[in-house]
C-alpha cells in the first residue's frame, strides 16, 4: 500500500461518493458561515475599536425580528443536512435480499471473516466488486468496530448479538481495515487488509484454497450433532415450527408482536428460546447458550437460510 | 511567596485590604476549617491546576509518542493508561469544576448581592470530597493506572481489564458527589438569596449559566454514581449487567454513561458561555444583544442538552430509529448554542471596543467554539457519524469546545477577575501574548487532527499507518506551543500576586455587583447590602 497521505481517502464503495458529497456541502455551508462570522467580528472589531470616530447612534439591545430570523434559518438549514445524514443512513442498514452475506467475528486481537462457500480468512477480507454485499459480524470477548475508510462505513462489533451493515463496493484495490472501538493492550495492532476484486478473480479466489465443507453443509452437520432436526425436522412427531425459508420471512409470535426473521432472530432464538415463541407453538424448546461458538452458530444459520432456497428450487 | 508575606504587603496599602477575606486569618487551618465561598474557590482553583498539570503532563506524552508512527516512547500498555488518565483527570478533576467550582463559587454570590452561598459546610464538604476523589484517582494512577479510557466501555472494563478499574471508579463517584453538592448549593443560593431588586431577568447572565449548570450537575450526576457503582458490581461479584457472557447488555452501559456525559459536557460549557456574556459587553461598552434570547437559549441548551445521549452511539447497534430521533434532537441543541454566537457578535455592533487580556481570551473562545460547534453538527448527521465517530475528527470536535471553549473561557475569565480575587492587577502584555500564544498552539494542535480524522486515523491508536505521520507531527508542534502557552499564566499571575499593581474596586469599569465592593472583597462581601433597581450590563455607548 502506498503510503502517501490523501486527505480524502479513495472512494470505494458507492456510498463513499454520496457521503463525500454531503461531507463537501457540508462544509461549504458551516464555512460560510464561520467566515461570515469571523468577518463581523473582525469588522466590527476594527471599526468599533475604542479610538475610532464610526457612527455609534441607534445601536440597539434586542431586535426581536433579527433574534427569531436567526434562530429559524439555522434550523431549517439543519433540517436539510438531518434529513440527507437520515436517508443515506438509513440505506446502511436496509435489508436488501441481493446482498450476499459475509460472516465476520471479532475477538482481541484479530478479524476474522467466513464466506459462504466456506473459505475463511483471518485479517484480511476479500470482496467482489460491484455486488453488494452484508457484514454479519459478532464478537467473541469484547466490543470492536469494524471501520474501512476508503467505504466510510463502521459498525460496532458487540459481543452477545449480530449487527449488520451493507455496502457495494465500487472499485477494486486494496484498503484498511481498522477497528475502531477501544478494545484493549494490542488495540492499534487489531488492523487488516480489505482486497476488492472484479468478480472472475474473486469467484477464483473463493474456490482456491484448502478444501472444505461450505458454511451450510458444515451447518447441516451442527443441526444434527446438537439434535436440532430431532424437533425440526420435516418428519419429527414434536410440534416445533419448521425452519424452512424462515430468513426474511415474517414471523408471528405468541404475546402478539411480529417480526421479520434475520439473523439476529435466529440466534436469539437458538440461544434464549424464550424471547421469542412463535404463536401456536409451546415454550419447551430448551438454551443452547454455552454450549455453541459464534462460528457454529454462523454456520447453523446458513444451513437453514440454504435449506429455504433448496426448497424453493425444488419446487416446479 | 508565602500568605502572611502577601497579607503583610496588602496589609500595607491601607484600611481596605486589612477588612479584606484574604487578610480574614493567616494560618493554613484558617484555610482548610474556613466557610467562605471566596476562600474555597481560591481552595479549588490550587487544586485544579494541579490536576491541569498531571493531566497536560499525560497529553504532552501522547503527543511525543504520535510524533512517529511506530509505538517506540511508551508500551502500548502504558499509551492506554495515559490517554485513560489524561481523559479522567481532564473531565472529572478539571473541566467539570473548573469554572463552576472556581468562578462560580467566588462570584455568584457576589453577583447576586448575597453574603455567601446558601450552604458554607456544605460549599467547603463538596471541596473535600473533590479531594478525597482526586486523592483516589490519583492512587489508582499510582498503583499502576487504567486502561479502559474515560468512557469505562463494557465489557472490556468489568470482564477484560487487568487494570485498576474499581478504584477510578471510586474515585470518580466521591468528585461526583462533590459536584451534586455544588450544585445544589448554587440552585438554593440564587432561588433564595438574591439581593432586594435583583429579579430573575436581572440576573447577570454568568448566574443563569451557573445556574443551568447546577440543574444538569444535581439531575444527571447521580445516574452516573449508579452506573458506575453497576458497574463495580459487575466486575467485582460477576453479576450479569452488561456483559453479555454473563447475561448482560453492553449498550446498557452506554445509554447510562452518555446520559450524564452528554450533559456533562454542557457542564463543561455553559459556564463558559457565562464569562464571555460577562466579558464582551464589559469591553464592547454596550448591553448584551439580546438579554432574555440569552437566557432563555441556556435554559434551552440544559434541558435539550439531556435528550441527545444516544448521538454518541449511531453506530453501536442501537436502533437505526433512535438514531434517527438523536440525530434531530442534536440538530435542535445546536439552534440555542448558535443564537448565543450570533448574539455576543451583534454585542460588539456599534461598541467601544477594548482589546485588553481577557477579551482576547474571550473572542478566542468565541471563535474556538464556534468552529468546535459547526463541526458538532457533521458529527450529528448519521451518514456521515457512521464515517467520522471514533476517528481523530471527535477527538478534534470536542477539544474545540472543551480546550478551545471552555479554557480559553476559563483563563479569561480568570484575568478579568484576577483583580477582584487577588487585589492585584496582571501584566497586560504578558496577558494579550499568551492568549495568542494559546490561540495559535491550540489551532495547530487540534486543526490537523480534523483532517486525520476524515482521512480514517482512528482516535486512541498507539501506533498507525506512515501516511497519517505528516498531520501527527503538526498536531504534536502546536501541543508543544499550547504547552508554553499554558506555563505562561501561571508564571505571570504568580509574578503580579508579589508585584502585581493593587487593583481598584473596578478597573475595568464594569457594572456587576461584583465590583462594587473592595478588591479583595471583605469576608462578607458587602459593607452595606446592595439594592438592585436595573438590569445588568448597564453600559451605555459613548459615556466613559
Amino acid at each position: 500500500m502506498t503510503p502517501a497521505f490523501h486527505l480524502l481517502p479513495a472512494d470505494g464503495a458507492a456510498s463513499a461518493t454520496r457521503l463525500d458529497s454531503l461531507a463537501l456541502c457540508l462544509l461549504l455551508l458551516t464555512g460560510a458561515v464561520a467566515l461570515a462570522l469571523l468577518g463581523l467580528m473582525i469588522g466590527f472589531s476594527v471599526r468599533y475599536r475604542a479610538g475610532s470616530k464610526a457612527d455609534r447612534s441607534g445601536a440597539r439591545a434586542k431586535d426581536l425580528g433579527l433574534e427569531l430570523t436567526w434562530t429559524l434559518i439555522p434550523l431549517l438549514l439543519f433540517l436539510g443536512v438531518y434529513a440527507w445524514g437520515a436517508v443515506d443512513y438509513l440505506a446502511l442498514y436496509r435489508l436488501d435480499p441481493a446482498a450476499q452475506p459475509v460472516f465476520v467475528v471479532a475477538k482481541q486481537w484479530m478479524w476474522k471473516a467466513e464466506h459462504r462457500g466456506g473459505r475463511r480468512e483471518v485479517g484480511e477480507l476479500h470482496l467482489p466488486l460491484g455486488r453488494p454485499v452484508r457484514l454479519v459480524m459478532t464478537s467473541q470477548d469484547v466490543i470492536h468496530s469494524f471501520f474501512v475508510p476508503a467505504f466510510r462505513i463502521k459498525q460496532d462489533v458487540v459481543p452477545g448479538r449480530y449487527t449488520a451493515i451493507s455496502f457495494t463496493p465500487s472499485r477494486a484495490g486494496e484498503y484498511h481495515l481498522f477497528c475502531a472501538e477501544f478494545c484493549g493492550t494490542e488495540h492499534a495492532m487489531m488492523t487488516g487488509r480489505i482486497v476488492v476484486q472484479p468478480p472472475a478473480a474473486f469467484a477464483r479466489w473463493l474456490t482456491a484454497g484448502p478444501r472444505q465443507p461450505g458454511m451450510a453443509a458444515r451447518g447441516f452437520e451442527l443441526f444434527r450433532r446438537y439434535g436440532c432436526s430431532g424437533c425440526h425436522a420435516a418428519g419429527s412427531t414434536v410440534h416445533a415450527p419448521d425452519l424452512t425459508g424462515l430468513l426474511g420471512r415474517r414471523v408471528h409470535l405468541q404475546d402478539g408482536r411480529a417480526l421479520t426473521a434475520d439473523e439476529a432472530y435466529v440466534r436469539d432464538s437458538i440461544l434464549l428460546p424464550r424471547k421469542d415463541v412463535v404463536a401456536g407453538y409451546e415454550a419447551v424448546m430448551p438454551s443452547f447458550a454455552g454450549q455453541v461458538g459464534e462460528e457454529d452458530l454462523l454456520a447453523i444459520i446458513e444451513y437453514i437460510r440454504e435449506s429455504g432456497h433448496d426448497e424453493r428450487a425444488a419446487r416446479p | 511567596m508565602t500568605s502572611a508575606q502577601r497579607d503583610l504587603n496588602l496589609a500595607e496599602e491601607g484600611a481596605t485590604a486589612a477588612t479584606s477575606y484574604l487578610t480574614a486569618g493567616h494560618t493554613l487551618r484558617s484555610w482548610l476549617t474556613t466557610r467562605d465561598h471566596k476562600r474555597i474557590a481560591l481552595l479549588y482553583a490550587v487544586s485544579i491546576t494541579l490536576f491541569f498539570c498531571l493531566g497536560g503532563i499525560a497529553a504532552a506524552l501522547i503527543r511525543l509518542e504520535l510524533a512517529t508512527p511506530q509505538g517506540d516512547l511508551v508500551s502500548a500498555d502504558t499509551y492506554n493508561k495515559l490517554f485513560t488518565a489524561h481523559g479522567v483527570i481532564m473531565v472529572w478533576l478539571f473541566l467539570i469544576p473548573s469554572i463552576p467550582s472556581v468562578l462560580g463559587n467566588f462570584l455568584m454570590p457576589l453577583m447576586i448581592g448575597a453574603r455567601d452561598l446558601a450552604f458554607p459546610r456544605l460549599n467547603l464538604a463538596s471541596w473535600y470530597l473533590y479531594l478525597a476523589g482526586g486523592a483516589v484517582i490519583l492512587w489508582a494512577l499510582l498503583a499502576g493506572g487504567v486502561d479502559t479510557g474515560w468512557t469505562f466501555y463494557t465489557p472490556f472494563s468489568t470482564m477484560f481489564s487487568n487494570s485498576h478499574v474499581v478504584l477510578a471508579l471510586a474515585g470518580v463517584l466521591l468528585t461526583g458527589f462533590s459536584s451534586i453538592l455544588t450544585g445544589l448549593n448554587f440552585i438554593v443560593t440564587v432561588h433564595t438569596m438574591r439581593a432586594p431588586g435583583m429579579g430573575w431577568f436581572r440576573l447577570p447572565l454568568f448566574v443563569w449559566a451557573n445556574y443551568a449548570t447546577a440543574l444538569i450537575l444535581v439531575l444527571a450526576t447521580p445516574v452516573l454514581a449508579m452506573t458506575l457503582v453497576l458497574l463495580a458490581i459487575e466486575r467485582l461479584f460477576q453479576v450479569g449487567i452488561f456483559d453479555p457472557a454473563l447475561g448482560g447488555d453492553p449498550l446498557l452501559f452506554q445509554h447510562l454513561f452518555w446520559f450524564y456525559s452528554h450533559p456533562a459536557v454542557y457542564i463543561m460549557v455553559l459556564p463558559a458561555m457565562g464569562v464571555a456574556s460577562e466579558i464582551i459587553p464589559c469591553f464592547a461598552r454596550r448591553p448584551v444583544f439580546g438579554y432574555r434570547f440569552m437566557a432563555y437559549a441556556i435554559l434551552a441548551i440544559a434541558v435539550i442538552g439531556f435528550l441527545v445521549w444516544g448521538h454518541h452511539m449511531f453506530v453501536s447497534g442501537q436502533s437505526v430509529y433512535a438514531g434517527m430521533v438523536f440525530s434531530l434532537l442534536s440538530f435542535m441543541v445546536a439552534v440555542p448554542s448558535a443564537i448565543k454566537v450570533f448574539n455576543w457578535t451583534a454585542t460588539l455592533y456599534k461598541g467601544r471596543i477594548t482589546f485588553p487580556a481577557p477579551m482576547l481570551y474571550t473572542l478566542g473562545f468565541v471563535g474556538l467554539f464556534t468552529v468546535g460547534g459547526l463541526t458538532g453538527l457533521f458529527l450529528a448527521a448519521l451518514a456521515l457519524d457512521v464515517h467520522l465517530s471514533d476517528t481523530y475528527f471527535v477527538v478534534a470536535h470536542f477539544h474545540y469546545i472543551m480546550v478551545g471553549g471552555s479554557v480559553m473561557a476559563y483563563l479569561g475569565g480568570i484575568h478579568f477577575w484576577w483583580p477582584k480575587v487577588t487585589g492585584r492587577m496582571y501584566s497586560e502584555a504578558w496577558g494579550r501574548l499568551a492568549a495568542l500564544v494559546i490561540f495559535a498552539g491550540f489551532n495547530l494542535t487540534f486543526f490537523p487532527q480534523y483532517l486525520l480524522g476524515y482521512a480514517g486515523m482512528p482516535r486512541r491508536y498507539h501506533s498507525y499507518p506512515e501516511e497519517f505521520q505528516l498531520l501527527h507531527v503538526l498536531s504534536s508542534a502546536g501541543a508543544v506551543t499550547l504547552a508554553v502557552g499554558y506555563l505562561l499564566p501561571l508564571g505571570y499571575l504568580a509574578w503580579s500576586l508579589r508585584y502585581g499593581r493593587p487593583a481598584p474596586p473596578n478597573p475595568w469599569r464594569a457594572t456587576g455587583l461584583e465590583w462594587q465592593t473592595t478588591s479583595p472583597p471583605p469576608p462578607h462581601n458587602f459593607a452595606q447590602p446592595p439594592v438592585v433597581v436595573r438590569g445588568p450590563y448597564a453600559y451605555t455607548d459613548g459615556a466613559p
